[in-house]
């Protein structure tokens, strides 16, 4: 059986931990500052979340009441990352 | 990690896996006929199997659901055997397999003309059944592994063929797939040196159109452009007498397939 050159890896071991995150659905419910938001999760636990860089660049604005994709790390449950808002 | 040396009795040890090996892979070659499916090939493995000891090693191997690979026309390897894929006349399929035995594997591939087939697909057999003997040739004790990527890689381009890049052929002992990597192309007096009581599945596979691989789902790798594609694979020891084809009877001689 032939090998695939990088599969002696283990999935999810691609060396960015980014790769790693829990994709949610989430609605934003307050502002803070530093470009931080207070957002509800499906299962309701809140979650504080920062503005994915690359949503930054690209001035995507964020109100309270938007639907977006937050990533969780598996590591802290309790922090989050916005990377996509729904219009 | 550092590539493992067999001593004398692990390498008798994976011979026997060899045998087995080879017997399935003798057995079902010549059982190849139009009309039959890949699953019936698959169905007269497991009888053979099941009669001696070890067992196949790529079933459940990642999720892997068969011992067999069957991989018919574009398909260039781990196509997954099925009731509903019927070989017709003038088709080729590569039948790979590989054994389990006291904890030491064997791995080979051949790929098997159904009926007759046109000249061009034979001649693409033959020059990947030579690519590999030609590696295999390499598997010599002070030789680095680029030499027997080489050799595959330039007796298959000389012929208009071309390498598949996204698998290699690997290390084997304990594991079915362990180190080294071996690609099917390289340069010369480049990679590690292969010392005596290293094990490695030789295993060219080869496009006659261009070396772009498209997945079909989580297993089967397909030519991109739809050319047909050969595979021939041996598991091969490099001793101070030069290469044992593990995965063949001792004593065989001429090509290795």
């Amino acid at each position: 059986m032939a090998k695939q050159p990088f599969e002696d890896k283990k999935k999810g071991d691609s060396g960015n931990p980014k790769e790693d995150a829990i994709e949610v659905m989430a609605t934003v419910i307050e502002p803070l500052p530093n470009a931080m938001f207070r957002v509800e999760l499906e299962n309701k636990h809140q979650v504080l979340a920062h503005v994915s860089g690359k949503m930054r660049k690209n001035f995507i604005r964020i109100l309270a009441g938007d639907k977006v994709a937050v990533e969780l790390s598996p590591y802290d449950l309790t922090r989050g990352r916005i990377v996509y808002r729904y219009k | 990690m550092a590539i493992q040396l067999r001593s004398a009795a692990e390498l008798e040890k994976m011979y026997r896996a060899g045998q087995v090996v080879h017997e399935v892979l003798n057995t079902l070659r010549d059982a190849v006929k139009p009309g039959m499916t890949t699953m019936d090939l698959e169905q007269q493995a497991e009888e053979i199997i099941a009669k001696g000891p070890g067992k196949a090693a790529f079933k459940g191997y990642r999720g892997y659901p068969c011992v067999l690979c069957t991989s018919v026309n574009s398909e260039i390897v781990h196509g997954i055997p099925s009731p509903k894929r019927k070989l017709r006349e003038g088709d080729i399929v590569s039948i790979d397999f590989g054994m389990e035995l006291d904890g030491y594997f064997g791995d080979s591939a051949v790929t098997v003309p159904v009926g007759h087939i046109g000249p061009e697909l034979q001649k693409l057999l033959d020059v990947t059944r030579e690519s590999l003997d030609r590696a295999i040739d390499k598997m010599r004790p002070g030789n680095r592994l680029g030499d027997v990527g080489h050799a595959v890689q330039s007796w298959v381009e000389l012929h208009g063929y071309s390498v598949v890049r996204e698998f290699v052929g690997h290390g084997i002992g304990t594991k079915m797939h362990d180190e080294p990597n071996l690609p099917n192309y390289g340069e010369p007096g480049r990679g590690p040196r292969l010392q005596e009581g290293m094990v490695i599945a030789v295993e060219p596979m080869v496009n006659a159109g261009r070396p772009e691989v498209q997945m079909r789902g989580e297993w089967v790798a397909e030519t991109a452009d739809g050319s047909p594609s050969a595979h021939f694979e041996h598991t091969i020891a490099v001793t101070a007498n030069g290469p044992w084809i593990l995965t063949r009877p001792k004593g065989t001689t001429g090509p290795s397939w």
